[in-house]
């Protein structure tokens, strides 16, 4: 009885010998069974008068308790070994790639014309986009540039049958929505375009978009403003250089050429013509249905191919329409 | 429009640089493209002259010259063929610098050569970057002064200038228009050449009539008598016109095309001798035709402007002279004509010619009328000069000039337009240097300046175009750069109709690349791939593979795929947004529409190679229709489609179906047909698809269904059935026939094989029920199944698999 404590550590280190729990549960009878050594304690206590039988009682129970501690501690942790044992063995490579199907892409130009149409409906315009086979009215009449006028020789026309054309400019839309909505006209129109030209910067069919704002008081200060404006927001970055050069087309006036320089980078310092625009001219604005002298506003037409270059850095017009993946998927 | 810095300096001479004059050119809408030296850097090169010369002592091709310097006289070794005695060329002085390869410099020391003694080099043109001459050395003028520096003999400190007009400016074709708007901008003096008469001191003239005022507004000539056309063209002239991108071609011609050049003025000089009769200006008759300087012989029309005389035709007004009355060199008495034709009886014939001249550029833009006499003086002036001669008094018939209405430039429309207050005194001051005559009268919102446009100016003609010029020269870099304010309403796009770009994201999500293909395409694409045998046809091609609209996506990414399979890439997804071309007679104009034709919007995509790029985890394996319809059907969710068994002309005719969405067509899918897979050279299946974009927009809106608390039951339902019966029709069947408590019925196994007969396959259908108010039992299910295998053999005799 008076070996308690060396009962105790005996169990102790029997419980840590212990190498798997079948060997820990044998070895707890030895203590803790029926016939085990503090159960054959607490049956001699009767023998004790009653004082000392509940000072023996007490010890005997802290014994029992501190191995009982022991016992599940020990058991615990085996179990957590023989967890980890079998998940090692589930290991996997995590270094091998992803049974992951293939990313496509957005085309880059079409990544542009979103981003342009984002922006400007940041700011409230509306997006159109209309038909690709003209009429001669819409792609040119309309827009004051009569038959046999000099600025047609600007852009070599693409004729289909039927005294039909493949619109040269996204301008038409400008005409098509205008008369179709009532101003204030707020609106922009990407799509595809047309010219008879192939050459390394030239390429029979691109995309622009065109833009247009018209209500009783919108002035070329306002153009500045809102081209300006898109630019740094399109290139994110103010680090740019925008200026508007005095040009003619047909369908505004003022004309201006919109040239635009970076202030720092590979492009640092050189202008390069972004876009086409003026104050939409009055013989136009007739032609919507609208009266000049209650309505006036701007008009621009950028190049969407120029601006993806410029924004990604390619080089080539022609990777743009050979469908190479290896160019595409660098857009993923 | 290209000319020389010197000659423009001659007539304006602004104190700005050449880089500064360019941007105030570029930055007033004259846009300068290039600005470019006459020759490189060099320096220390001076006009000398080779006094004799000797054979050099140690080497056959040497020489060695005693050359006057200027003032000393200096031993030179030389090499050059072309050496005489008295000859004036270039000598780079000892510590000269020359123009070496890419931009080096090449520095001229003293140097022994052969054991004599040379104090510099005699130069070719190529020696000095001049031209690719080397075949001996340049040769200077007699009268160039000896130890003058050779750029100022030769005039090279100068600048090509070319600027890229824009067709309303026609009033700047000429150094003088272009002097004209630099005086406007700058405020430096403008000096004009001297146009001062010529006193006619032989009494002869040509008869000349105007038959066709409508085309020809006046129309003025000299003769000169007596000229030695055979003269040369003086170095003067032949520098500035060479700098002027101008050929010499006779001194008669030459000094036409000066003064157009100068003033422009387009002149024409005609060999009197050969002249019949009176010259008549007349719009041309069919059956006519005529021989022109450039060797070609062009018909008429009724359209056309004629120079005529009692031969016949003898030149296209306004555009090119005649073969048989032009000037040469042996010409002894001429005829100069300065004329005046309207731009619309010019324009556009030239390019109906497919050529175009430098007067017609001019006319069909717009010439000064008021400077025939001008034009004529200065070129008699010229003539006489060079030529000699004796010029008669000037004919000049005027039938009809064009209008100058005033227009009225209301001050506060300018100001609300540009979107600058501009005063009206600047605006005042702008006109007067534009040397537009403006009055002020009105007074508030009306007051207006009021300006009779110049006879050269034909682009002002309404309140807009004086609008234009007092932005332009007011400076649009000082208009401020305004953030625009407007109401700010709000704007919303449809939800229940998904945008272009939300399908581009979905068919990216789904592992394709997008692809832009023209919309012109070979026709033979058409016929195999859309079997359309009358797509609408490109008029002016540029490339006969190019030449029709098309009827179909396929044939773009198709050759996208070749593209990419050529370039041994093992797995190819691409896909296209874009328009086609439909023929269609009852298609009306409208706001989006264009009579005869509609342009629809398709998708399209095509799936070629691997199922997966190849990967340790997946089986390799081909990419199959049903992988592409698990694209589609992807691509389509929330929509539901159908896919009915179908023939297409491009698809192989056992593995193509229809997809009808809310029972109407809208695409196909299917293998390519192995015929067009040959023909374009693909090596294994391709499967396409491609559907209409709008009922693929139409998503709706999502409308919520009850979600059942109650357990719900499944039951598997397998039978054989004959191989040929599809799985869709017995799908509609039960779909159809089965009892509202069944939610979905799908089929989730297709076995053929061992256990199943030949010609059979067996099928296995998955049948979820579910009711919303009360628990299902067994006995419910096992209703369903007795009914399903009932539908089943009834309709498509299939047996329960046992």
């Amino acid at each position: 009885m008076d070996d308690l404590d060396g009962v105790v550590a005996e169990a102790l280190e029997v419980f840590a010998a212990a190498g798997d729990p079948a060997s820990l549960e044998q070895s707890k009878a030895r203590y803790l069974g029926k016939a085990g050594r503090l159960t054959e304690a607490l049956k001699s206590l009767g023998k004790l008068d009653p004082a000392e039988r509940r000072e023996a009682g007490a010890r005997i129970n802290a014994a029992k308790e501190q191995i009982e501690g022991a016992l599940a501690a020990r058991r615990d942790a085996l179990m957590e070994a023989e967890l980890e044992a079998r998940l090692r063995g589930e290991a996997v490579d995590v270094t091998l790639p992803g049974r992951m199907r293939a990313r496509g892409s957005v085309h880059p130009v079409i990544r542009t014309w979103r981003r342009v149409e984002d922006i400007f409906r940041s700011i409230g315009f509306a997006v159109a986009d209309g038909p690709e086979i003209e009429t001669d009215w819409y792609n040119f009449t309309a827009l004051n540039q009569p038959e046999n006028h000099p600025a047609r020789s600007m852009h070599d026309t693409f004729y289909v049958e039927g005294g039909l054309l493949l619109r040269t400019h996204t301008s038409p839309m400008q005409v098509r929505y205008a008369r179709t909505h009532e101003p204030p006209i707020k609106v922009i129109a990407p799509g595809r375009t047309y010219r008879v030209d192939s050459d390394a910067t030239h390429s029979p069919m691109f995309h622009q978009v065109e833009g247009l704002w018209i209500d009783e008081n919108i002035s070329f200060a306002d153009l500045k403003g809102v081209y300006t404006d898109f630019l740094r927001r399109f290139f994110e970055t103010d680090q740019l250089d925008v200026r508007f050069r005095p040009s003619f087309f047909p369908f505004t006036e003022p004309s201006a050429e919109i040239d635009m320089a970076f202030s720092s980078g590979p492009l640092k310092g050189r202008w390069l013509e972004i876009s086409g625009s003026g104050q939409v001219h009055p013989q136009v604005i007739r032609n919507f249905g609208l009266d000049p002298e209650r309505h006036i506003g701007f008009a621009f037409g950028s190049g969407l191919e120029r601006l993806t270059m410029l924004r990604y850095g390619v080089g080539d017009l022609r990777l743009f329409f050979e469908g190479d993946v290896r160019f595409l998927e660098q857009f993923a | 429009m290209q000319f020389s810095e010197r000659w423009l300096r001659s007539i304006v001479d602004p104190k700005l640089s050449t880089a500064e004059l360019a941007h105030l050119l570029t930055m007033s809408g004259l846009e300068v493209e290039a600005c470019d030296p006459v020759a490189p850097d060099f320096a220390g090169v001076v006009v000398a002259q080779v006094l004799d010369f000797e054979k050099h002592p140690n080497a056959d091709r040497l020489k060695v010259c005693r050359v006057d310097a200027g003032g000393e006289i200096v031993k030179i070794v030389c090499g050059a063929p072309n050496v005489v005695e008295g000859m004036k060329v270039p000598l780079a002085r000892v510590g000269a610098a020359l123009p070496g390869a890419d931009g080096a410099v090449v520095s001229i020391q003293r140097a022994t050569m052969r054991g004599v003694d040379s104090e510099g080099m005699l130069c070719s043109a190529r020696e000095l970057g001049l031209s690719d001459d080397h075949g001996g050395l340049l040769v200077l003028r007699d009268d160039a002064t000896v130890g003058t520096d050779v750029r100022d003999a030769l005039a090279l400190d100068d600048h090509v200038f070319t600027v890229k007009l824009t067709p309303n400016r026609a009033d700047c074709l000429s150094v003088l228009g272009i002097a004209r708007e630099v005086a406007a901008l700058t405020g430096a003096a403008l000096v004009p050449p001297s146009l001062a008469p010529v006193v006619a001191t032989a009494d002869v003239t040509h008869p000349v009539r105007i038959d066709s005022p409508a085309g020809c507004g006046r129309f003025t000539g000299r003769i000169i008598r007596n000229v030695n056309a055979s003269a040369a063209t003086p170095d003067w002239m032949r520098e500035r016109l060479e700098r002027a991108g101008q050929r010499c071609i006779s001194i008669l011609v030459d000094v036409t095309n000066y003064v157009m050049l100068e003033l422009g003025r387009p002149l024409h000089v005609y060999d009197a001798d050969k002249l019949r009769g009176p010259v008549v200006v007349r719009f041309g008759r069919a059956g006519e035709s005529v021989e022109l300087l450039n060797g070609q012989t062009v018909p008429l029309a009724d359209d056309v402007l004629a120079i005529t005389d009692d031969s016949g035709p003898i030149g296209l007004a306004g555009i090119m002279g005649g073969e048989s009355t032009k000037a040469d060199l042996d010409t002894r008495h001429c005829f100069l004509e300065a004329a005046f034709f309207f731009p619309d009886a010019i324009a556009g014939r030239a390019r109906r010619y497919n050529f175009g001249s430098d007067a017609s550029h001019r006319f069909e833009r717009g010439v000064d009328f008021d400077n025939n006499l001008a034009g004529i003086e200065r070129a008699t002036r010229l003539i006489v000069d060079i030529c000699g001669g004796e010029p008669g008094p000037v004919t000049d018939v005027v039938a009809a000039l064009p209008a100058r209405p005033p227009v009225s430039m209301r001050i506060a429309r300018a100001q609300k337009i540009i979107g600058v207050p501009i005063p009206a005194d600047e605006m005042a001051e702008i006109f007067s240097r534009l040397g537009l005559v403006a009055t002020r009268t009105g007074s508030g919102v009306d007051e207006a300046f009021v300006v009779t446009p110049p006879s050269y100016r034909f682009d002002l003609v309404i309140e807009e175009d004086l609008i234009e010029e007092v932005a332009r020269v007011h400076g649009f870099e000082r208009i401020p750069t305004v953030p625009p304010r407007a109401p700010a309403s709000m704007q919303a796009l449809p939800e229940a109709i998904r945008s272009l770009h939300e399908i581009r994201d979905r068919m990216a999500d789904l592992g394709y690349h997008e692809t832009i293909n023209f919309s012109f395409v070979d026709a033979a694409w058409e016929a195999d791939l859309a079997g359309s045998s009358n797509p609408i046809r490109v008029l002016n091609p540029i490339a006969s593979q190019m030449s029709v609209m098309r009827t179909t996506l396929l044939g773009g990414l198709l050759s996208a795929i070749r593209y990419n399979a050529n370039r041994k890439l093992p797995r190819v997804r691409v896909f296209e947004v874009g328009r086609v071309f439909l023929r269609d007679p009852s298609a009306q104009d409208g706001p989006l529409s264009v009579a005869g034709l509609t342009q629809p919007m398709r998708v399209a995509g095509a799936a070629w190679g691997a199922v997966v790029d190849e990967q340790w985890g997946v089986p390799a394996r081909h990419v199959d229709f049903h992988d592409a319809k698990g694209d589609v059907e992807s691509l389509l969710a929330p929509i539901s489609a159908r896919f009915e068994a179908a023939v297409h002309p491009a698809l192989h005719p056992g593995r193509s179906a229809r997809i009808v969405i809310a029972g109407r067509s809208a695409g196909w899918i299917g293998e390519l047909h192995p015929r067009w897979q040959q023909s374009f050279g693909i090596p294994s299946p391709v499967v396409l698809f491609e559907l209409d974009a709008e009922p693929l927009q139409a998503r709706g809106l999502p409308a919520l269904e009850e979600i059942s608390k109650l357990p719900g039951l499944r039951r598997d339902v397998a039978v054989l059935v004959d191989e040929h019966i599809p799985a869709g029709a017995m799908l509609d069947r039960l779909r159809e026939g089965l009892p509202a408590i069944v939610e979905t019925v799908e089929v989730f196994d297709v076995y053929r094989g061992k256990g199943v007969e030949n010609g059979k396959r067996s099928l296995a259908f998955r049948v979820l029920m579910q009711d919303t108010r009360r628990t299902l039992t067994d006995a419910d299910a096992d209703e369903v199944v007795a009914t399903a295998l009932s539908l089943l053999e009834q309709s498509f005799g299939a047996k329960l698999r046992t």
